[in-house]
């Protein structure tokens, strides 16, 4: 297990109003995903949990590139993670911030 | 006087020995291994029918069992290395030799045993090139098949599964060989003639059917959303654009979802009757919505696939079916057909380098070639034109003269950019170049080499290789879909910028699609179940794709 924890500065804050979201399952090569809306509206927040140890540099790649196209100011994204691939924490973490744009 | 009828006088003293272990042409399973030592000599080259299909599973066992001091050192030349008894051979020394093509379940095995100098290896092959072989300087002395079914006369019925015999077959009775195969039933009458009786020498009764791989079965419950993805690509970004009606599919997730797409993406995007209606393709039970929707026209297989014999049967539109019904697949014809008449080909690998070759070898497994670069690569004696094949030699050479510019067929490569367990698909260096080493191999196992890729996509976007004008632009467009793999990583941000502004890279939204719309609500059938239903209860799934 490995615990990480990245932040970012988002040009704005994420769409609609849901103070909360969850997508996603624990399981082998899946991650769960619990978007909160509980920070300032430039600033963006990912706390992993992962099975798989030493993808620290990939993680900074993909959420980078993530918070850059989706600019979710405001979210702080709990991870469970199951060792997912790239391609589908990007998956996961677009579909939570797409949720939080539903009304409340 | 000096005979130039000799081995024909030596093939008619092999069935005389033969003859004697046989009633007619039929000889009892107890009595296999003797006829084979009766017929076959040292050093003999051997075919045991077999490809990632079917298996004479009954004739591998007696072989194996075979008295040393009567065969010994034989040159096996064989399509598939699939049942254990294949490299049993070797290890007992009944067989020292071999040429082959496919060895998908027992890769690891082969890689230990070549390392080991187990196996003495003549090459790897593609299916049709070892087909071709046969006819050359592979000419088999012996040839032990099988069938469904065989007549007195020894008349064989092969049934939905022919796939190899009648190549091995042909090769092997007209050049004075023996041609011995292993049946089902003996029956008063066959329900079609497969095989010709005048080219069969001897017929062994086994108790059970020959076996059979489901290799071509895809749960449609174990597709990814990130396969759809890549899958809502290939439809949007490739079969649209090119109009591509005839192709073939490799045997991945990413195909399965494709063809899982057609008729809801596909449909949305009105492109039935317009795209994929005509296949060189094994009977896909994924196909099956597709076909139910009136989107295929024609399918020609290499094979069969277990379950699917009486839903072919009932859809005989689609399908070539012989005069009792059922499927009549030939992998020789359909390898020709998927070389010459197609104008795609899409399927998975396990690396793709930085110059596109791609290759399913690792450092431990040697899976062999089977039909893939016969299917994935530009067929440089093609001389009809079509569509999609002109416009794909149009971006490959826009400023040559029309009339004399060859067209490209589309070889694409399909997967995701991370494979099982995090492998990355994309490096710097193919594994396969380090086995050739290790082998002293004059040369390395490319399935698909890059100069006949013209597409790569992942679920990043889509390399349209065809406009990169050089080196160059060609590893930058490779590195632009490889997401973040290290190959990925290493990417030039500005050259990567300046080739999706020229279309060379296109994103999911500059195809107006939106990776969140990659849904499993979209395929058509979401499980083996789903299937059954599609074909109205005439797919009868093997039992370990049940579930219910």
């Amino acid at each position: 297990m490995e615990d990480l924890r990245l932040r970012y500065t988002a040009r704005q804050r994420a769409g609609g109003t849901k103070p909360m979201a969850l997508v996603g399952v624990v399981a082998s090569g899946n991650l769960e995903v619990l978007a909160e809306r509980v920070l300032p509206d430039t600033e963006c927040q990912l706390e992993i949990k992962t099975a798989a140890e030493g993808f620290g540099a990939v993680w900074d790649a993909v959420a980078a590139d993530f918070v850059e196209r989706y600019s979710p100011g405001g979210l702080r994204f709990s991870i469970n993670d199951g060792g997912a691939r790239p391609d589908t924490v990007w998956l996961r973490l677009a579909q939570a911030t797409r949720s939080m744009e539903g009304d409340q | 006087m000096t005979t130039r009828q000799r081995s024909r006088q030596a093939r008619d003293a092999r069935i005389d020995a033969g003859a004697k272990l046989a009633k007619g042409k039929i000889v009892e399973a107890r009595d296999a291994t003797r006829l084979l030592e009766a017929v076959i000599r040292p050093g003999d080259r051997v075919c045991i029918e077999g490809d990632n299909q079917k298996q004479a599973d009954l004739l591998s066992a007696a072989l194996l069992a075979v008295d040393l001091a009567k065969v010994n050192g034989l040159h096996m030349v064989q399509s598939g290395v699939v049942l254990p008894e294949h490299l049993d051979v070797f290890e007992r020394g009944v067989a020292k030799r071999l040429d082959y093509a496919y060895s998908g379940p027992q890769s690891e095995r082969i890689a230990t045993m070549l390392f080991g100098g187990r196996i003495e290896l003549g090459a790897v092959h593609t299916y049709l090139e070892l087909f071709a072989r046969y006819f050359i300087d592979l000419t088999p002395n012996v040839a032990l098949i099988a069938a469904v079914s065989a007549d007195r006369d020894g008349n064989l019925y092969t049934g939905p599964n022919t796939e190899d015999t009648p190549a091995v077959v042909e090769a092997t009775t007209f050049k004075d060989g023996i041609v011995i195969a292993q049946v089902h039933e003996i029956l008063d009458k066959v329900p079609r003639v497969d095989i010709p009786a005048d080219e069969v020498h001897f017929v062994v009764k086994a108790d059970k059917p020959f076996f059979v791989e489901p290799l071509f079965t895809r749960d449609p419950g174990a597709i990814t959303e990130t396969q759809i993805l890549t899958a809502m690509l290939a439809i949007k970004g490739v079969y649209a654009p090119y109009g591509v009606r005839r192709l073939n599919h490799g045997i991945g997730f990413n195909t399965a979802a494709i063809e899982l797409l057609l008729p809801t993406y596909g449909e949305k995007l009105g492109l039935k009757g317009k795209v994929a209606s005509r296949f060189a393709l094994n009977p896909h039970p994924a196909l099956i919505p597709a076909i139910e929707s009136g989107w295929v026209e024609q399918v020609h297989c290499f094979g069969s696939e277990v379950g699917m014999d009486d839903y072919v049967r009932a859809r005989s539109d689609i399908f070539f079916t012989g005069p009792d019904g059922s499927l009549r697949s030939n992998r020789a014809f359909c390898q020709t057909a998927g070389l010459y008449a197609c104008d795609m080909f899409i399927g998975s690998t396990l690396q793709i380098d930085l110059a596109g070759n791609s290759s399913t070898v690792t450092a431990s497994r040697i899976a062999g070639f089977g039909g893939a670069p016969n299917m994935g690569c530009d067929a440089r004696g093609r001389r009809h034109p079509s569509d999609p094949w002109l416009q794909a030699g149009r971006e490959a050479d826009p400023d040559g003269p029309a009339p004399l510019r060859r067209g490209r067929k589309l070889v694409v490569q399909i997967g995701e950019t991370f494979g099982d367990k995090n492998v990355p698909l994309f490096v710097e260096k193919l594994d396969a170049l380090e086995l050739a080493e290790k082998l002293k191999l004059e040369l390395a196992p490319v399935m698909i080499y890059g100069d006949d890729v013209t597409h790569i996509i992942t679920e990043e976007g889509i390399a349209n290789l065809l406009l990169c004008r050089d080196e160059r632009e060609r590893e930058q467009a490779i590195r632009g879909v490889a997401g973040y793999t290290d190959v990925g990583r290493a990417r030039d941000m500005n050259t990567v910028r300046r080739l999706r502004e020229r279309g060379v890279i296109r994103r999911p939204e500059d195809l107006g699609i939106d990776p969140l719309d990659a849904d499993r609500s979209m395929l058509a059938a979401r499980s083996i179940r789903d299937l059954v239903r599609w074909s109205g209860g005439l797919y009868a799934p093997p039992s370990r794709f049940r579930n219910w």
